[in-house]
């Protein structure tokens, strides 16, 4: 591929990448929300974390089938726990990446 | 340097770093994988600069390798990044009459873990959008580096080392957290989760985290509906 073709390519790209983020934003910016997407939006973030989530704790990505007892998983609980107690989050991503270095060993 | 100046991009660096460790070995994955796809390092970098999207630029290294055509990759960028719509819809609510010039600024830098960790904070009322803006585009800076230094270096690096490839699941399990302010919430966590699981194993593509998050958060608010109107 030559160069113009990486920019056509990565152009389109990014455009496919920047209307999604940049059009609601704008547009909802400037406008009175009405007050049911207000209460619909403010349970949008725990949803989309979930369902980001919970695939790669419970299912296996190159077979894309179910999978109970990932490392991942494993790992996910006292991870959970930690994060309940403490509510920090730079804690909370070193305990969740020491665990899961240490269990890599073992598991 | 103002004061005020130097608070804010202090405190916007303290709220990204988990987003830059996590980034990092992520990006160095990617210019691995691009290099071996046969794509230069600027390429990479050019990739990286226009499209701040990581699972969308993974997806389009692997069709470059299996030679699909140019409009069957953008296409598949844009349905990949389609939840992004749903997250700058939640960011609207907190940028209620910004002006369009910051947010078509702001908007380059939405991704999950930004939208993450800047929308925990809107929420407990302790962030502004300046200090969003910050985290968006250090996240960014951090993620173009780590491309390129993949794709010039990226085979000399260990895999898995210190366990870093953990950091976004771990920083995604804490915001989790931090969301779950009452029953609904974890009713709609709770849904989702299943929800997108299932989605996932059923449906092939991407379509399972708008789709799961969508459904969920409708049962969610008719519940909380029903519930008011019960009492």
């Amino acid at each position: 591929m030559t160069f113009s073709d990486y920019l056509i390519l990565f152009g389109g790209m990014g455009l496919a990448t920047y209307l999604p983020r940049s059009l609601p934003l704008i547009y909802l910016a400037h406008k009175k929300m009405p007050q049911w997407l207000i209460d619909w939006l403010s349970l949008i973030p725990v949803a989309i974390l979930s369902a980001l989530l919970a695939p790669s704790l419970f299912a296996d990505a190159a077979a894309r089938s179910f999978a109970f007892g990932k490392l991942e998983l494993l790992v996910a609980i006292p991870t959970l726990v930690f994060s309940l107690k403490t509510r920090s989050l730079g804690g909370t991503v070193l305990v969740g990446m020491l665990l899961y270095w240490l269990g890599g060993m073992v598991y | 340097m103002h004061e005020a100046n130097k608070l804010t991009l202090r405190q916007g660096a303290t709220a990204a770093w988990p987003i830059c460790l996590g980034y990092f070995p992520i990006g160095l994955a990617l210019g691995v994988l691009a290099q071996k796809a046969g794509l230069p390092w600027w390429a990479v970098a050019m990739m990286s600069g226009l499209v701040f999207a990581g699972s969308a630029q993974f997806i389009c290294v692997a069709m470059i390798a299996t030679g699909a055509s140019t409009p069957a990759i953008i296409l598949t960028t844009f349905v990949v990044n389609l939840r992004h719509v749903l997250m700058s819809s939640v960011l609207a609510v907190y940028l209620q009459g910004v002006n369009r010039k910051f947010l078509a600024l702001f908007a380059y830098g939405v991704t999950d873990e930004s939208f993450a960790v800047n929308l925990t904070r809107f929420r407990k009322g302790e962030w502004d959008r300046w200090r969003a803006l910050v985290v968006n585009h250090l996240a960014n800076a951090v993620w173009v580096m780590a491309t390129i230094c993949g794709a010039l270096a990226g085979q000399f690096v260990p895999q898995g080392a210190l366990g870093i490839d953990y950091a976004l699941t771990g920083m995604f399990i804490c915001l989790l957290v931090f969301q779950l302010q009452g029953r609904i919430y974890i009713i709609t966590g709770l849904l989702a989760a299943a929800l997108s699981v299932l989605w996932y194993l059923l449906i092939p593509g991407d379509s399972y985290i708008v789709g799961a998050s969508m459904s969920a958060a409708t049962i969610g608010y008719l519940l909380k509906r029903r519930h008011r109107r019960g009492k």
